[in-house]
């Protein structure tokens, strides 16, 4: 994908980058606070569900 | 100020949700194969009408970010080896400088994008063949006695072991000498066909090193996060990085990367494996229709190519989804207790 091109320095595109890199990082955080609020609830609706149709 | 320095102008409602949904397809397949980035959102963008720098450079730079995001999630649950990924990407690099020498050739005799065609179909469908086969025989002893390996890797492991040794993740005992050489070998077919190369680094790593899958998976990613974050830095460069579409395909991927990571830590291994098999099958063939449409003139293959491919990523998402689910229920089942 990127072979041995050598970037020069270039602080509008580091900016750029950084934005991205910031925003996975914050989604990262963000949703894995909603995963563990809603993960265990949805795995027991899961295994109820299992049960109920049995 | 903030997006006048970055070049970010207004877009569309829809085309936002367009973007969200599908960031959050190609996350849950980016989670779940260490794949499948750039082989789906690149065309859809110039399907879209962006140029072709923008559409490369947003795909590789969403691709980079998604990997972030993915490579956390596996971090977590300690499915990358980050020794295997260093020499992985010192490999890779050369030899995508290699294969990139060979397009080079075969450009000056004319041959290239005919040669580079046929090769992407075949090996797409072959690896998509062969994964897919292995995985059906799972059931069945497959793996070699010793070390449980894969029957290639073990028969590599024994005639090719030469020191130094390095211990992976999944106690696997292995030469320094047979990673560099998948390395480069990966690396040499990714600069070749100019794809990121998940699709043979992920089944190179299990089949070649015997690196357990999910491991296989973590570190692949690890490895895109260096080659995506300077393809998208040298893109970026050359206003190839558009953050309208970035910052929305994140925002679904994020949530599809955390989904599809942790899948692998439920679903079994041949549960990936078949799946990434089917995907590559769909894949050389949504690829090999495409390219007979370029060849032909014929607008409308293209077309159809492209949403082959992506229907088939939309049903490859959902199957996992629901394999997710069936596999909870099944544990479940085996401990009434549990829960």
């Amino acid at each position: 994908m990127v072979g041995l091109s050598v970037p020069t320095w270039d602080p509008q595109t580091a900016l750029l980058i950084g934005v991205i890199l910031a925003e996975a990082v914050v989604l990262y955080v963000g949703y894995g606070v909603i995963e563990r609020v809603v993960g265990p609830p949805l795995v027991r609706a899961i295994r109820r569900r299992r049960r109920h149709v049995e | 100020m903030w997006s006048e320095l970055l070049g970010v102008t207004a877009v569309e409602p829809a085309l936002l949700v367009l973007f969200v949904g599908f960031g959050l397809v190609v996350g849950i397949l980016f989670g779940f194969f260490g794949m499948g980035g750039s082989f789906l959102v690149t065309p859809a963008l110039l399907m879209l009408g962006y140029p072709a720098r923008v559409a490369v450079g947003s795909g590789m730079a969403f691709v980079f970010g998604t990997a972030v995001i993915a490579t956390l999630k596996h971090s977590d649950l300690g499915q990358v080896d980050y020794r295997l990924g260093v020499l992985m990407i010192a490999g890779t690099t050369v030899g995508i400088e290699l294969g990139r020498a060979s397009v080079l050739y075969l450009e000056s005799l004319g041959l290239a994008a005919g040669i580079i065609s046929v090769v992407y179909v075949l090996l797409l469908g072959a690896i998509g063949v062969l994964v897919t086969r292995d995985a059906h025989r799972g059931s069945r002893p497959t793996l070699a006695a010793d070390g449980g390996l894969p029957p290639a890797a073990a028969w590599i492991h024994a005639h090719l072991n030469l020191p130094p040794r390095i211990r992976l993740r999944g106690d696997v005992h292995v030469s320094v000498w047979i990673i560099t050489a998948v390395a480069l070998a990966t690396g040499m077919l990714s600069g070749f066909l100019g794809v990121g190369g998940g699709f043979i680094r992920m089944p190179a790593m299990i089949y070649a090193i015997g690196v357990p899958v999910p491991v296989a998976v973590g570190t692949d990613l690890f490895e895109i996060v260096f080659s995506g974050g300077i393809g998208s830095y040298l893109y970026g460069q050359s206003g190839g990085v558009d953050l309208t579409i970035v910052v929305p395909l994140l925002l679904g991927s994020a949530l599809g990367a955390r989904i599809g990571s942790a899948a692998t830590a439920i679903v079994d291994a041949e549960g990936i494996k078949i799946y990434f098999g089917l995907m590559l099958i769909a894949g050389a063939v949504a690829v090999a229709v495409g390219e007979l449409g370029g060849l032909l003139g014929v607008v409308l293959l293209e077309q159809l190519g492209l949403v082959l491919v992506i229907g088939a990523a939309v049903v490859v998402a959902a199957g996992i989804i629901v394999q997710v689910v069936l596999t909870i229920r099944a544990r479940d089942g085996q401990h009434p207790g549990s829960g």
